[in-house]
Order: structure tokens, then sequence, then C-alpha cells
């Protein structure tokens, strides 16, 4: 079980450094795309720089921001995946490894203690979801979570009686509010759940882990996405909050069916550095990254 | 329009107040790091009287935690430093500025009123950084002069004395005259946004 453990670190190694280092495809054509729609000269070099960023990074093979973020694990372990229980001590051991050689900045503070634990794993850091599918195999995405557009996360336990139009006016809001600091043009994930947890988790899961320019397979769902995001983009914060067109690459809702006495609305934001990389562990050991990356 | 400036530090008043918001900034010279806790740290000694292990006057204090590597002859490399949020060190920023004497606040995402009115009264701006464009701001990081209180404040808060090559662009948000320019492209936004609520009244969707 040793030589397969060492293989699903390395593995979980290079899934981290994919993501720090290089920006998913479709998240840098949709910063091309912006890029063409985009008049405001300030706006313009905001996006210009984003670009030649993610390029040298990828050529010096360094991290595209220095917050490496939180590490957030997204896993579909099979039912006769051989390492079930060992997974978690696994993936923390790997934070650690990439910490030390991509490197990451050590992101985990102690919030009582005030300490930085200097290798990125803590209590519930990595955090790490796990679902479990048939098959004896293990999916894994990794995100690096952004603090800074972490930070105008929202959650609103709308009126049931308003319904969408709180959601909607949820969004907007949150978006105002948050202004330049998280980095804009980002994705806005929009969670709706019976409850406040369940609405974030969904809201999080559709803003880092959609790929840009998918709709909801729901169709009323993806009609809605369509026009929140299109209202979003006429808030004209713009790339950096400069003014502009292109505020949101993108608009993702995820909904759990409600209480009939709440209507959860969670609202989270990635930044334009949206760092995810996906991959496929076999049970013998043998892997691939399975995203597509600039 | 907006006008283009190379500058190198220690910066003079008169440079700096010339700056408009909107103009763009590419700096040369010594930069240092500060978050929140450096900015903590760096109030309280001066404060009561005391004398920082690195100069401040005339430079400018970069909000940034980097990403920095020892090298095998005891040196750092930074390879990663962009800006981080701003806002977060207003509270203590006017404070800040008046203390250390500083000419140029870079950050990401906008400083507010206080900031404003001390970059008007003493002489400073802020300027922005395209937030995570770690590695650019990285490749204008000529040599890391120094670290400071690494071993307490760990890599993200230490502060990093950098010395910088046309570190940019930097776009000047906060003037001296105190224009701030977030403030403008906000007040519009939130003008739609009211536009935008309004419109719908609690009403329908698809409007």
């Amino acid at each position: 079980m040793a030589g397969l453990e060492d293989s699903l670190r390395g593995f979980l190694v290079e899934l981290i450094r994919t993501a720090v280092t290089r920006l998913p495809r479709d998240v840098y054509e949709a910063l091309e795309r912006a890029l063409e729609a985009e008049e405001n000269p300030v706006a313009r070099r905001q996006l210009e720089a984003m670009l030649e960023n993610v390029r040298l990074a990828v050529r010096l093979g360094r991290p595209l921001c220095q917050d490496t973020g939180t590490p957030v694990f997204y896993l579909r372990v099979g039912d006769g995946f051989p390492l079930r229980s060992r997974l978690y001590e696994v993936v923390a051991e790997a934070v650690r490894e990439a910490t030390r050689v991509v490197p990451l900045r050590p992101n985990a503070v102690d919030p009582l203690r005030g300490r930085n634990s200097g290798d990125n794993t803590g209590r519930y850091v990595p955090w790490v979801e796990v679902e479990l599918v048939p098959g004896d195999g293990l999916e894994a995405v990794f995100v690096a979570k952004g603090g800074g557009s972490e930070a105008p996360t929202r959650l609103v336990m709308a009126l049931p009686l308003r319904g969408w139009e709180a959601v909607r006016e949820a969004v907007l809001r949150a978006v105002a509010e948050a202004g330049p600091k998280p980095c804009p043009p980002f994705v806005v994930g929009v969670g709706i759940a019976a409850g406040g947890d369940q609405a974030l988790s969904l809201a999080k899961r559709a803003a880092l882990l959609r790929p840009l320019g998918s709709r909801h397979p729901d169709p009323e769902a993806a009609r809605l996405e369509e026009e929140l995001l299109e209202e979003v983009n006429r808030l004209g914060l713009g790339p950096h909050g400069f003014g502009g067109r292109v505020t949101a690459l993108d608009l993702h809702i995820e909904y759990g069916f409600r209480h009939p006495a709440t209507y959860a609305v969670g609202v989270v934001f990635s930044c334009w550095a949206l760092r995810r990389a996906s991959g496929v562990f076999e049970p013998d050991g043998s892997w691939r990254i399975t995203s597509e990356h600039i | 329009m907006s006008r283009v400036y190379r500058l190198s530090t220690p910066l003079g008043e008169d440079e700096v107040r010339r700056l408009r918001a909107g103009d763009v900034v590419y700096l040369s010279g010594l930069v240092f790091t500060a978050r929140d806790a450096a900015h903590r740290r760096i109030i309280e000694v001066l404060e009561s009287g005391g004398e920082l292990p690195f100069p401040t006057r005339g430079l400018a204090v970069y909000h940034a935690g980097p990403v920095a590597r020892r090298r095998d002859d005891g040196g750092w490399e930074i390879l990663a430093a962009g800006p981080t949020t701003s806002a977060r060190m207003e509270p203590v920023e006017p404070d800040f500025i008046r203390l250390t004497g500083v000419r140029m606040v870079i950050g990401k995402g906008g400083m507010g009123r206080g900031t404003a009115e001390a970059c008007r009264r003493y002489g400073a701006v802020y300027a922005v950084f395209t937030g995570g464009a770690a590695v650019l701001a990285a490749r204008a990081v000529e040599r890391v002069e120094a670290v400071y209180w690494l071993e307490e404040l760990g890599m993200a808060e230490a502060v990093w004395l950098l010395r910088v090559r046309d570190f940019g662009p930097l776009t000047v948000v906060i003037d001296s005259t105190g224009r701030n320019l977030y403030d403008e492209v906000m007040t519009r936004v939130r003008e739609r946004l009211e536009e935008l609520l309004g419109g719908a009244g609690g009403g329908g969707r698809g409007s």
C-alpha cells in the first residue's frame, strides 16, 4: 500500500502544481474574450496584465498569484478504492509537499492563537469534500481559493415570499458591495437551498467547478443564469473595478430544494485567477491530469 | 487623459503632487511590503518613539505578501508578489502615512476617505497593481535587500525590502488632491444597482 500511497501523493502534488501555476483553458479564453469586448483603456490594461501574467507564470512554472489560496479538494471516490480511510492523511501530506516544492505560500492560520502552521495544513485545512461513486478509482478536483475573493462571500436567508427576486437582489448587491476587491472579472456562483451552509456549499461549487460558458442542465436555471449574468455586467464595475463591460466572466446557479419556510441564497466569487485542476487516479497507481490548461 | 511616468524612490513631494488619478507609474528603487500585522507593528514602533530597522521616508509601501524562496547562497528570490486587498489596512493607513513618510501606497481594490485625506495632507498617492498578476510583479523585483520580522510574522506578513525596476503599470487611484477613481466608478455602480433593483420593484423576472 505504501507504493500506492506514494503514487497518490505524487498525483495530488501535480494536481496542485498544475492548478496554481497554469490557468484552465476555459478561464484564459474567457479573459481573452473580455479583452476583445472592453473599450475602457484602464480596464484593458488590467486584462492585458492578467493575460501576460498567466503566460509568464506558465513559462517560469511559478504560482500565478502569490495568494496560493486555501486548498480545497472535491473527491469522487469509488466504492472499491483501496485507500479510502487513508485518503485524508495522504491529501494533507500532498499539500505539505506541494507547499515545499511548488512552492505555495503558507496560508493556514490558527484563528485562536494567530499562528501560521507554515505548511498549509491545520484543522480542516485542506478542506476535503468526498462523494462516493461506483467503481474502484478516484476522481479529484483541486481548487486554490484566494482569500481576496472569499472575503465578499454573502449569505442571505431570503423571504420565501420574494422568491427569485430576493436572489437577484442578493447577487447584484453582493457584486456592487464587493467592488474591485475580489479581482474582477470573476465568476459568480449562486447557491439556493434549505440551509445556509448548503446554499454556500452549492454556490462555491457553482463558482469554482463548472466550466465557463456552460449552462445548467435545467432550462429554467440556465435561463436565469443568462439573465443574471447580463444584469451583473450592466453594473459596469469592470476589470479590477475600473469600469467596463466585463465584471463577471460567467455566472452559475446551483440549487437544491428548499424548506417551505426558508430560501437560503449563497453568493460566492472566484478571482479572475480561477485555479482548478482535475485528474483521475486508478487503483493500479496510474493517473492523469484531465483538465486543460494554458 | 492619463499620462505615463517613470519615477524612482525616494520620491519627492513635488513629483508625487503632480500625479493625477488615472495616471500610470512605473516605479524603480526601494519598496517595502507591509500588510495587516506589519502595519500594526510599524505604527507601534514609531508611536512609541522607536526606530525601524529599515527606511520608509519617500519610499513606497506595497500591500503584498510574496511567495519567496531562499537561494543556495542564503539570499532570497521573490517568485510571486501580487498585491493584497488594501481595504484591510484602511483603518490605520492615515497614521501609517503620517508616521512613515511614505509617498506612495501600492495595493489593490481601493482605499477609503482616511487614506485620501492623508494623501492630500502629506503629499502621497495610492496606486494599484493588477491583483493576481504576481509573476509580473515579481519580475520587477531586482533584488531582495532584506527581510524583517520573518520569524514572528511569517513569510506573507513579514516586511520585505525590495529593489524594483520599472514596477508597473501602477494606476494612480487616489491622488494628492483627494480624487478617488474607484469612488467615481463605485458611485456609478451603485446608481446602476438602484436602477436595476428599482426597475424590477420586487416584481417580475426577466426585466
